[in-house]
């Protein structure tokens, strides 16, 4: 009788197999978003189908996202208000916490809470039309997958999440000033005045544009998990949790990248050529 | 010799490692009813889909027309798809579509009609599946698995194929809903010169509806150097196939093969 079982992998082959399956999801991954940039060209999205994305990305988000930007401007006036007091100092709290809320904290948080809110449901809502042969049945019927599924998912993200950035911006600005001038009695006119003096549009900008990266990186990543997931119920699962944890990773790298670029970019390009780069 | 509509010429397929089909040789003529049967996992899904493309294969070739489907670019392959309707073992409705929209779906992304010529023909293919106007608004999941099935083929049928491709069109349904899928498929046939490839379990559905049989065997089952085409003829010489392997098979006799899953078990 004839057998087809594959002999047993020594250790380095292991190895080998590992970082072979990395590179291939790498290139895999490479050629998917490649693939999808080229069907957004091609042709319009499909008819009702952007809807549906926006809706799910951008209406549905508005709360978790507006809920994260408030206790993020709060917990910061909570934490920086001693320091700042100690050393004559409070009414700068609104430099300070406005500053890291738009440049840092509001995008970074914001678009964490969309990798696990929306890049989940995402990953898990493909990987189970995989599963259930939904996508075969599209190629079927003439569709595309990309650019049925994934296009309007990415262009959703791509528009929106910067637009939710800039709400997670505001409540954290709103928060932080409520219990900076609120509860702990700062004089709400110098908190103000100099939130004005230090935080500028370019900071508020470098938020989004982070955040339009953020959107791109979370679309794709969780549409290709979600595409190309494990068979059954725990490949579904699976497909989620990758989703996740690969766009949280990539956030945090993105934003680290981001960050020195556009510094640079402000450097060079705004306050022209002041000592401050990295590259 | 007439040119064969669908042809696998020394076609194998694998994954991970994993062989599922090696060195397939098989031509479907045009107008043909062909029933692909088989123990689970021997690959017969997977033919079905590959003469689709929607798998690639691994050696050989798979060709549809005269084309070579792996030649193809999108565009080109997106028209030859056109040409199938494909019935899923799931159905594979939309869930978030209702019937009617997942009927008129292929109408809507591919054909030039305008919306009362969808709504018509979508109305005219649920009522030949026997499908009432009130179930036009309903979503999959209020519906039951014949019902899905039904809707499927609609969907399929809504294209006018050339070729319709059943993946175990009758499976979990009662008895009677596996007769009228197989009434369904018949008069698919006799309306339109459809050229049909059905993989199914069903030996009634094999009777029923079968120009032609072929049957599959899996690989790690076969005798060295055997094909794993273990049958291809008419269902009547099916029936007086003297290779107990196909007896076994279209009477649903477990025989040896209880033994050799217990010893499998056991590693």
């Amino acid at each position: 009788m004839a057998t087809d079982e594959p002999s047993k992998p020594g250790p380095i082959e292991s190895l080998g197999l590992v970082a072979m399956h990395g590179v291939t999801i790498l290139g895999d991954f490479s050629l998917f978003a490649l693939q999808t940039f080229g069907w957004m060209t091609r042709r319009r999205p499909a008819p009702g189908t952007l809807l549906p994305s926006f809706y799910l990305v951008g209406v549905r988000s508005v709360p978790v996202v507006a809920i994260t930007g408030m206790f993020i401007g709060m917990v910061m006036a909570v934490q920086l208000y001693n320091q700042f007091h100690k050393i004559g100092l409070a009414t700068h709290l609104g430099s300070m916490i406005n500053i890291t809320v738009v440049r840092e904290l509001g995008p970074v948080l914001a678009a964490t809470m969309l990798a696990g809110r929306v890049g989940s449901a995402m990953a898990a809502e493909l990987a189970t039309m995989r599963v259930t042969e939904q996508v075969d049945a599209l190629s079927c019927l003439g569709a595309h997958p990309l650019h049925y599924l994934v296009v309007p998912r990415l262009l959703a993200c791509a528009l929106l999440i910067p637009l939710l950035t800039v709400v997670a911006d505001f409540m954290g600005i709103m928060g932080g000033a409520f219990i900076c001038t609120r509860l702990f009695g700062v004089e709400a006119h110098f908190y103000w005045a100099h939130t004005e003096s230090y935080v500028t549009m370019w900071d508020v900008s470098m938020g989004v544009v982070k955040a339009f990266f953020f959107g791109i990186a979370i679309a794709l990543i969780s549409c290709h998990r979600g595409l190309n997931g494990q068979p059954g119920a725990e490949g579904v699962g699976q497909s989620a949790t990758e989703a996740f944890v690969a766009s949280f990773v990539v956030i945090l790298i993105l934003n680290f990248f981001l960050a020195i670029f556009l510094v640079t970019a402000y450097d060079r390009f705004i306050l022209q050529g002041a000592s401050r780069t990295f590259f | 010799m007439t040119t064969p509509l669908i042809s696998f010429q020394k076609l194998g397929m694998e994954f991970h490692q994993q062989r599922v089909l090696v060195d397939i040789n098989l031509d479907i003529a045009r107008g043909q009813t062909v029933v692909i049967i088989g123990e689970s996992g021997c690959g017969k899904t997977v033919m079905l889909k590959l003469m689709i493309a929607l798998l690639q294969p691994t050696s050989g070739c798979v060709t549809f027309d005269g084309k070579v489907l792996a030649d193809l670019d999108d565009q080109a392959l997106t028209e030859q798809r056109l040409r199938f309707g494909f019935l899923f073992q799931s159905a594979a409705l939309f869930d978030s579509l209702s019937v009617f929209d997942n009927v008129a779906f292929g109408l809507r992304e591919q054909s030039r009609m305008d919306d009362d010529e969808i709504a018509k023909t979508v109305r005219q293919r649920l009522q030949e599946v026997g499908l009432p106007e009130a179930v036009e608004e309903k979503k999959p999941a209020e519906l039951s698995g014949g019902m899905k099935k039904r809707v499927g083929l609609a969907r399929a049928l809504a294209m006018n194929p050339e070729v319709m491709l059943y993946d175990e069109p009758t499976t979990g349904l009662d008895p009677i809903m596996t007769d009228v899928i197989n009434e369904l498929i018949l008069q698919v046939r006799q309306r339109t010169p459809v050229t049909s490839v059905i993989v199914t379990h069903e030996m009634k559905t094999v009777y029923k509806v079968a120009d032609r049989v072929v049957m599959l065997h899996p690989l790690s089952r076969l005798n060295p150097g055997e094909n794993q085409i273990l049958f291809d003829g008419s269902p009547s010489a099916l029936k007086a196939s003297p290779d107990p392997r196909v007896q076994q098979f279209i009477e649903g006799q477990a025989r040896e093969r209880l033994q050799e899953l217990a010893t499998q078990a056991q590693g």
